[in-house]
């Protein structure tokens, strides 16, 4: 038909004929955030189609972990998500220890906490700051490195690492925390609360911040169920789910005793919502910026959390416990575990045939997912709109890949 | 409804579907045959209390090994496992199905085992077979788009099967 | 001096002017390389002290403040590369289109009193033309560039410039009205006296207007949050993406010049020019008029006084762009078409009625014994004053006759 409108001179077309184009976004852009490529189908300004490629920075974690022991495989944890090595520290230890049916310590359970939750803190800051840089501001980038280099410090000094600590291990912890760091750490606590408020100033509730996030990427809460989406991704749309109140008893158990309220929207409402900004009125539960909102929110609830472990690790005696041997056996079996790590839920798979190795390691990636609904949520958006929504799931490719 | 009685109206419902299960296992599992996987999927997808509506993750577990002299101590036949961790958002409560696949289809090696897709029911599985897929080799039939996700379209084999050999070299850079 | 140089020296007249136009014309392309250079450093600086970082602090010694010459240096070492599908004249000839742009604006820009490349009875027009050049440099830069990144920088570009002239036109247009001239030195002359006299204080349709052309003057030079053309979060560097070494830092030369200018223009036209807030040399008795030296004296001063406000508008600019997230492109557009544009008509209606009902604004502080201005105006009509036809405009211009000139 169009062949015979173009041979035909009688046939005038006023209007101008478009084609669409396809645009490789990454794996070398600034705003895919590591390697991810989009690839997209454009039409002027506006996204039809939107294609991940994923794998670029596959490094066979789970080949890896079927030829060394338990406890070896926990530095590899550290580079799936190294923004938040801890998290995944913890959750594989926690797999681990689940199919050994190991307890470890009462101080143990309480360092663990308040080391991951510190963690948490750290990277919701880089997500947070990553996402402003999505958005084209960049000094809330550093406002918020500012602040991670002070836990990174603290890390620094219990376990020596700065990014990939391996520190949780399998059966315990590593290390002792050193003298005064404890009281470091509350130094750091009170001196972050007040900063919380000039990143809402800075980004939440900015006007422009919310004209490129309100209403952009809505999450329906069945879809973000459908496509196994966790974490803030999760919390977003509304679903009220947190591994550490809903999962399996291990995980559970730790956070035993310990008051926080899931940082989702409950009749309207998130919880403490007096203290931090209104919602604006243009956004819509499950969009870019209710992912966001999220994250702030957790990284006050594990603020509280942090102290909470204080608390509790400085009221408990006796030591720390040792960790399981490297070449420990593991019996036959299989275990799946989930954590809830910063970016969403972390499983790990195990399949033990009674040697130290273990015949099968399987991690489920949180990111995994979160990026999956990505086509989905670039339907029919502008250009400008995918580092927003990409920005807001924060994901790392590192826990992708694997 | 937990337990036994859940395992009764699964039963009831996709007759022949549940083949064997272990309820004493930490992580309590329902050994499903493989071509009833997506019905009972769909089923536990759709039941009416412990609606199962997030999968979490499909793994492959490769049962085989290259050493005879151990193979014939190890007890189990060779075969390609695949593991469902399903979770009920509403219960919030998980479920493993396990369902056994042989190697290779019609037992010719490089010939990749066939079970029905479960994308129809979560969206998710979309990536989640395609990794199965492109890692341990298994064809999921309906899948809409079953392409490698992680390793480079031309590569071959299919890395956590057991007997996997790295290729001596890929497009000029060496392998081994 | 050119009349020095025919009448003692003795050169020939051609030779003469063209040694002043060479002159004018090195003066203003160093006043442009060197004011960039400034302006990188303190980027650089005022950016790091934002965001709680110390900036550059070792090249040349303390503060960093060669870093921007130690760039310099080190883009004209760089490779100098183009992408193999570029259009290779395009693609070369692209950076110095918007170079030239921004700097043939500057000709008709006053740095004080009657101090200007070439004094233009439509100054205003010229300028504002000239500037809106910059954008063929930046559409032929994405054109040529044979890349996809590239080609939706400048599609923005195009889209968001081109409209931004309207509101920005309108902004402008209400002091050329309230002065009866395009003449910039007039305009600027007019002003004279009191910061009371000056043109932001003039009503309050005024004051509105001249945020209005911030706004626009902000977008028509791409800065933050109105970076669309090279957002780097999105188009990887929007227009300059495949451009490098001594090629992009001409785009980046003429992106600084033009925050200058439009800065300088604002100055002008809204902030009194080259009159300070306090009329310190009127004060003393003192105008261009009143001998060689302190003549001289009273224009540096002019001249202190304008390029501090172009300063600060610079400087005003970074702030913008180091907090604030950038908009997105149909957002510019709403801003434009939906916000900028209507208020700058109503303003402009606005004014005009004001200045119909009160003749001379309200906020005068002058007894009324000298009208701004006119002691430089009668110099200038003098005897050896150098004067345009349009500058010999009295400065009292009844109002009607003034809205009459603009309208015609």
């Amino acid at each position: 038909m169009s062949q015979v409108i173009d041979d035909d001179p009688r046939i005038i077309e006023f209007d101008v004929r478009t084609d669409e184009m396809l645009v490789n976004m990454g794996p070398q852009h600034p705003s895919t955030h590591g390697v991810l490529r989009l690839v997209l189908r454009t039409d002027g300004e506006v996204v039809s189609e939107i294609e991940p490629h994923i794998g670029y920075l596959h490094r066979c974690a789970e080949k890896i972990g079927e030829n060394i022991s338990a406890r070896q495989f926990i530095p590899y944890t550290d580079r799936m998500d190294y923004l938040a090595a801890m998290n995944m520290n913890l959750g594989w230890s926690l797999a681990v220890e689940k199919l050994m049916r190991h307890q470890v310590t009462e101080k143990a359970r309480h360092l663990r906490v308040l080391i991951s939750e510190l963690s948490r803190i750290a990277s919701h800051l880089v997500g947070m700051g990553a996402y402003g840089l999505d958005l084209g501001t960049f000094s809330p980038f550093l406002y918020a490195f500012r602040e991670r280099e002070k836990i990174l410090d603290l890390f620094e000094e219990a376990c020596g690492a700065r990014l990939t600590y391996s520190y949780i291990t399998v059966g315990g912890l590593t290390a002792d925390l050193p003298p005064g760091w404890l009281a470091r750490c509350e130094d750091f606590l009170n001196q972050f609360e007040p900063v919380i408020r000039e990143y809402h100033t800075l980004l939440t509730t900015n006007a422009i911040f919310v004209k490129r996030t309100a209403s952009i990427g809505v999450l329906s809460p069945e879809l973000a169920i459908n496509y196994g989406c966790s974490g803030p991704v999760l919390r977003g749309s509304g679903v009220d789910q947190d591994m550490r109140r809903d999962g399996e008893s291990i995980y559970t158990a730790m956070y035993d005793g310990y008051a926080f309220e899931v940082a989702v929207m409950k009749d309207g409402h998130y919880p403490r919502d007096h203290v931090y900004p209104a919602v604006p009125h243009d956004a819509v539960l499950g969009d870019c910026w209710h992912r966001f909102f999220v994250r702030m929110l957790e990284v006050v609830q594990s603020m509280d959390l942090v102290r909470q472990a204080i608390d509790r690790y400085s009221a408990c005696k006796g030591p720390l416990g040792e960790p399981v041997k490297v070449a420990e056996k593991i019996p036959v079996g299989d275990v799946y575990l989930e954590t809830e790590c910063p970016k969403g839920q972390m499983g790990f798979y195990l399949v033990g045939n009674g040697t130290a190795i273990p015949w099968r390691v399987r991690a489920r990636s949180s990111s995994f997912s979160n990026l999956s609904v990505l086509a989905e949520l670039c339907h029919g958006c502008l250009i400008a709109d995918v580092p927003a929504i990409v920005g807001s799931l924060d994901i790392v490719m590192g826990e992708i890949d694997r | 409804m937990r337990g036994p009685a859940f395992l009764e109206s699964l039963e009831a419902a996709v007759p022949g579907g549940v083949v064997g299960t272990n309820l004493e296992a930490i992580d309590p599992w329902v050994e499903v045959a493989p071509q009833a996987i997506a019905e009972v999927s769909r089923w536990l997808h759709d039941a009416p209390e412990t609606a199962f509506d997030s999968l979490q993750c499909i793994t492959a577990v490769d049962w085989f090994e290259p050493d005879p002299k151990k193979a014939a101590k190890a007890g189990w036949e060779p075969h390609v496992e695949l593991v469902y961790h399903l979770w009920s958002t509403r219960a919030r409560v998980s479920l493993v199905l396990k369902t056994k696949l042989p190697r290779w289809k019609d037992g010719q090696p490089g010939q990749c085992p066939e079970i029905p897709s479960v994308v129809g029911v979560w969206r998710t599985a979309d990536w989640h077979e395609r990794e199965v897929f492109d890692l341990s080799g298994v064809q999921f039939v309906g899948h809409p788009d079953l392409r490698r996700i992680l390793c480079p379209e031309d590569w071959e084999g299919y890395p956590l099967r057991k007997d996997y050999e790295m290729p001596l070299e890929y497009h000029g850079i060496r392998g081994r | 001096m050119a009349e020095y140089l025919i009448q003692t020296v003795g050169l020939p007249e051609w030779l003469t002017w063209s040694l002043m136009a060479v002159l004018s014309a090195v003066l203003i392309l160093n006043l442009m390389a060197g004011g960039a250079l400034v302006f990188i450093w303190a980027e650089r600086k005022v950016s790091a002290r934002i965001q709680d970082r110390l900036g550059p602090t070792r090249t040349g010694g303390s503060f960093g403040w060669l870093q921007s010459l130690a760039d310099g240096i080190k883009l004209l070492a760089k490779e100098d590369l183009m992408p193999e599908g570029a259009d290779g004249m395009l693609f070369r000839v692209a950076p110095y289109v918007s170079f030239c742009a921004s700097f043939a604006a500057f000709i008709g820009l006053p740095f004080a009193f009657d101090m200007v490349g070439l004094r233009l009875n439509v100054g205003v027009f010229y300028v504002v033309a000239v500037l809106g050049l910059e954008v063929f440099g930046v559409i032929l830069a994405g054109y040529a560039s044979a890349s996809k990144w590239s080609l939706f920088g400048a599609m923005r570009e195009a889209a968001q410039v081109v409209s931004y002239e309207v509101p920005l036109g309108m902004c402008i247009v209400v002091p050329v009205m309230l002065a009866g001239t395009m003449d910039l030195v007039t305009i600027g002359e007019k002003q004279a006296g009191w910061f009371t006299n000056w043109y932001l204080f003039h009503d309050p349709f005024t004051f509105v207007v001249f945020w209005v052309y911030v706004t626009c003057a902000v977008a028509s030079v791409n800065r933050a949050p109105f970076d669309l053309a090279e957002a780097e979060s999105e188009l990887v560097a929007g227009f300059h993406t495949e451009y490098s070494g001594l090629r992009w830092s001409f785009f980046f030369m003429a992106e600084y010049s033009s925050m200058f200018l439009v800065s300088g223009l604002a100055a002008v036209l809204f902030l009194g020019g080259w009159n300070g807030p306090v009329p310190l040399a009127t004060l003393a008795g003192l105008s261009e008029g009143t001998g060689e030296t302190t003549g001289a004296l009273v224009r540096l001063l002019g001249l202190a006084n304008l390029l501090g406000k172009a300063t600060l508008g610079v400087l005003i600019m970074m702030w913008i762009r180091w907090t604030l997230p950038r908009l997105r492109i149909d957002q510019v557009m709403t801003t434009c078409l939906k916000y900028c544009t209507p208020i700058a008509a109503a303003m402009f209606a606005g004014a005009m009625v004001w200045l119909w009902v009160f003749p001379g604004g309200v906020l005068n502080l002058d007894d009324g014994s000298r009208r701004p201005g006119e002691i430089r105006e009668g110099w200038l009509e003098g005897p050896g004053g150098r004067a345009p036809a349009a500058a010999t405009a009295p400065a009292s211009i009844p109002a009607e006759e003034a809205v009459a000139e603009v309208a015609g």
